[in-house]
């Protein structure tokens, strides 16, 4: 079976549906038959350890990584954060210059300026609280300051969807929650999808419509209830797997049958009592 | 009044026709290196760019042997170098600059063998010096429309490809997501590099020739955070250290003691030093400048005064 990735114009419910998604490379199936779909406005995690093939199944919806299966992905394109970018400190592009590409970035020829062009830059800025930035390099913000300007230069081109990869990766924790505060505010307001990978759930807990939860490359998805319980992932991760609550936080903890437990969705250099 | 004009441009200067060529010449090869540098110094090509004004090189040495303008020459295995380049690939950075390596080391002992036969054509090292180094008042004026024609198709690639040049610098990624094709517009960048350096191979010489494409646009990073002013503060640059390297070259001719002319590729590598340093003294000024007005205006609206960052 070859995949079909159409983008088709029309009046159904979903936003993005995925049907009997695989992927195989260099041998080794990196995703096996993953199957969701996601609906306009909802704000949907993509959980999974770092190797769960987070950004592979990312780069299948944004038609980068060839796969076996079918994706339906109804009206307006699809913005893009992709994982970490190093912003050079010496490259001569103002947080302005950058969101302005992702309106006419693929265009030719040099651009007029232009006052409409000039008004949308600024509204999308000021709708990612980042106008005081706005004539700042880049590459001299902060990494909380670039994961604003990089939502902006997605969603200035006005996406039904937007796909983020691991954006809180490297965040402290303050610009964690400024980052997903802003996600859901303005994707509520713009009625834009989210599709949002992550490693880590907790952050993402208070916003999230549903989740997307893969391990070993087969997925599990639904309501964040329904699909964080210790049967749903023990079957995921084909081992026993336990599901502790505690404080209004998720932990995923599987035994490794010595006695010491280890939590499955953390790295291993964040230890689980600093993230709350 | 006059005699201060007098002692800046030496008699003759205005009056000369090779002057007048160089200036012409010059002037619209710097403004090109200017504008095509700033894409290869924000793409990190520097290296690349280097590696074709030295394959230039070998095509220039091969144009005196069978009598043809060096200009040819240069374009000619520059641009055909290019291509190799992208053939070769360029996922790979380590790769990428080992093949450049190797293709840039061939390509100069070849230029050195053909060089050898030029001095036995001539019995002069004329052919050597005005490939390695350019020869600036002896370019001839019936060179100047393929000048002008080079010119145009390389500021034409880059101002086509102008935005997603840019995009696909900050992040290729990005670029594809967008339908940018990232092959191709780089296969582009790079003949427009190619055309770029055989132009100055032509008036500061193949091996100086990188100092003109890099050099101004280096200098103009320091000077702005804007792409657009980018461009055009490397062109200006460019142009500012062809024309005093001009001027200077000329009026060497009267400097004590011996009266002889010094080459104006000295000139212009020179000054270009001189720009770049002067520009990164006054950048270390406005950095520090800026980066206390960004704390403060975070500090402002967070309502917490100025403090270390984090993060």
């Amino acid at each position: 079976m070859t995949m079909t990735h159409q983008p088709v114009t029309t009046t159904q419910a979903e936003t993005l549906a995925l049907d009997g998604i695989s992927v195989r490379l260099g041998g080794r199936e990196v995703l096996h038959d993953v199957r969701f779909t996601i609906r306009p406005g909802e704000f949907v995690g993509l959980i999974g350890s770092n190797g769960a093939g987070k950004t592979t199944l990312l780069r299948v919806i944004l038609g980068l990584q060839p796969a076996t299966g079918k994706i339906r992905i109804n009206g307006a394109g699809i913005g893009y954060v992709p994982q970490k970018i190093q912003l050079d400190p010496d490259v001569p592009l103002r947080a302005r210059d950058l969101v302005g590409l992702g309106l006419d970035g693929h265009r030719l020829g040099i651009p007029l300026p232009s006052r409409s062009r000039r008004r949308l830059i600024d509204q999308m800025l000021r709708a990612v609280d980042a106008e005081h930035i706005a004539d700042a390099r880049v590459g001299n913000l902060s990494g909380g300051e670039q994961q604003r300007i990089l939502i902006a230069h997605a969603l200035i081109s006005r996406p039904g969807l937007l796909l983020l990869d691991e954006p809180l990766a490297n965040l402290d924790i303050a610009s964690e929650q400024e980052v997903v505060a802003l996600l859901a505010r303005i994707t509520k307001e713009q009625q834009i999808s989210v599709l949002i990978s992550a490693h880590e759930m907790n952050p993402l807990l208070p916003v999230m419509d549903r989740i997307v939860y893969l391990a070993a490359g087969r997925a599990a998805s639904g309501p964040t209830d329904e699909v964080v319980r210790g049967e749903v992932l023990s079957q995921l991760y084909g081992r026993h797997v336990d599901v502790i609550r505690v404080h209004g936080r998720v932990l995923v903890v599987a035994s490794r049958g010595d006695g010491l437990d280890i939590p499955l969705e953390h790295h291993a250099d964040t230890p689980v009592a600093d993230s709350a | 009044m006059e005699h201060l004009l007098r002692a800046v441009f030496e008699p003759g200067f205005f009056g000369s026709a090779p002057v007048h060529v160089a200036l012409l010449a010059g002037g619209v090869v710097a403004v090109v290196s200017g504008i095509v540098g700033t894409f290869t110094v924000l793409r990190g090509q520097s290296y690349a760019g280097h590696a074709l004004g030295d394959l230039s090189a070998t095509g220039g040495s091969a144009s005196f042997l069978i009598g043809i303008s060096p200009l040819w020459g240069f374009a000619g295995t520059s641009v055909a170098a290019a291509g190799i380049m992208d053939m070769i690939g360029v996922q790979r950075p380590r790769g990428r600059d080992l093949a450049t390596g190797i293709v840039r080391g061939a390509g100069l002992g070849v230029a050195a063998l053909f060089l050898y036969w030029d001095t036995l054509h001539t019995s002069t090292t004329g052919a050597t010096i005005t490939v390695l180094f350019g020869s600036l008042f002896t370019i001839s004026s019936s060179i100047l429309p393929v000048i002008a024609a080079f010119s145009l198709a390389a500021v034409g690639i880059v101002a086509v490809l102008y935005r997603p040049l840019l995009l696909s610098s900050v992040s290729a990624d990005l670029a594809v997501v967008r339908g940018i094709s990232v092959r191709a517009t780089g296969a582009l960048c790079l003949v427009a590099i190619a055309l770029a350096v055989s132009l100055s191979a032509i008036t500061i010489g193949a091996i100086l020739s990188t100092a003109l494409l890099v050099g101004p646009a280096a200098t103009a990073l320091r000077l702005t955070s804007r792409p657009g002013l980018m461009l055009l503060w490397s062109a200006l640059i460019g142009l500012a250290v062809t024309w005093l390297g001009i001027l200077l070259a000329f009026d060497s001719y009267y400097w004590p003691p011996a009266g002889h002319g010094w080459p104006v590729s000295f000139f212009v590598v020179a000054l270009i030093l001189i720009f770049y340093l002067l520009a990164q003294v006054l950048r270390g000024g406005a950095r520090a400048r800026d980066s206390r007005d960004a704390r403060d205006s975070r500090g402002a609206r967070d309502g917490r005064g100025v403090q270390p960052e984090c993060g």
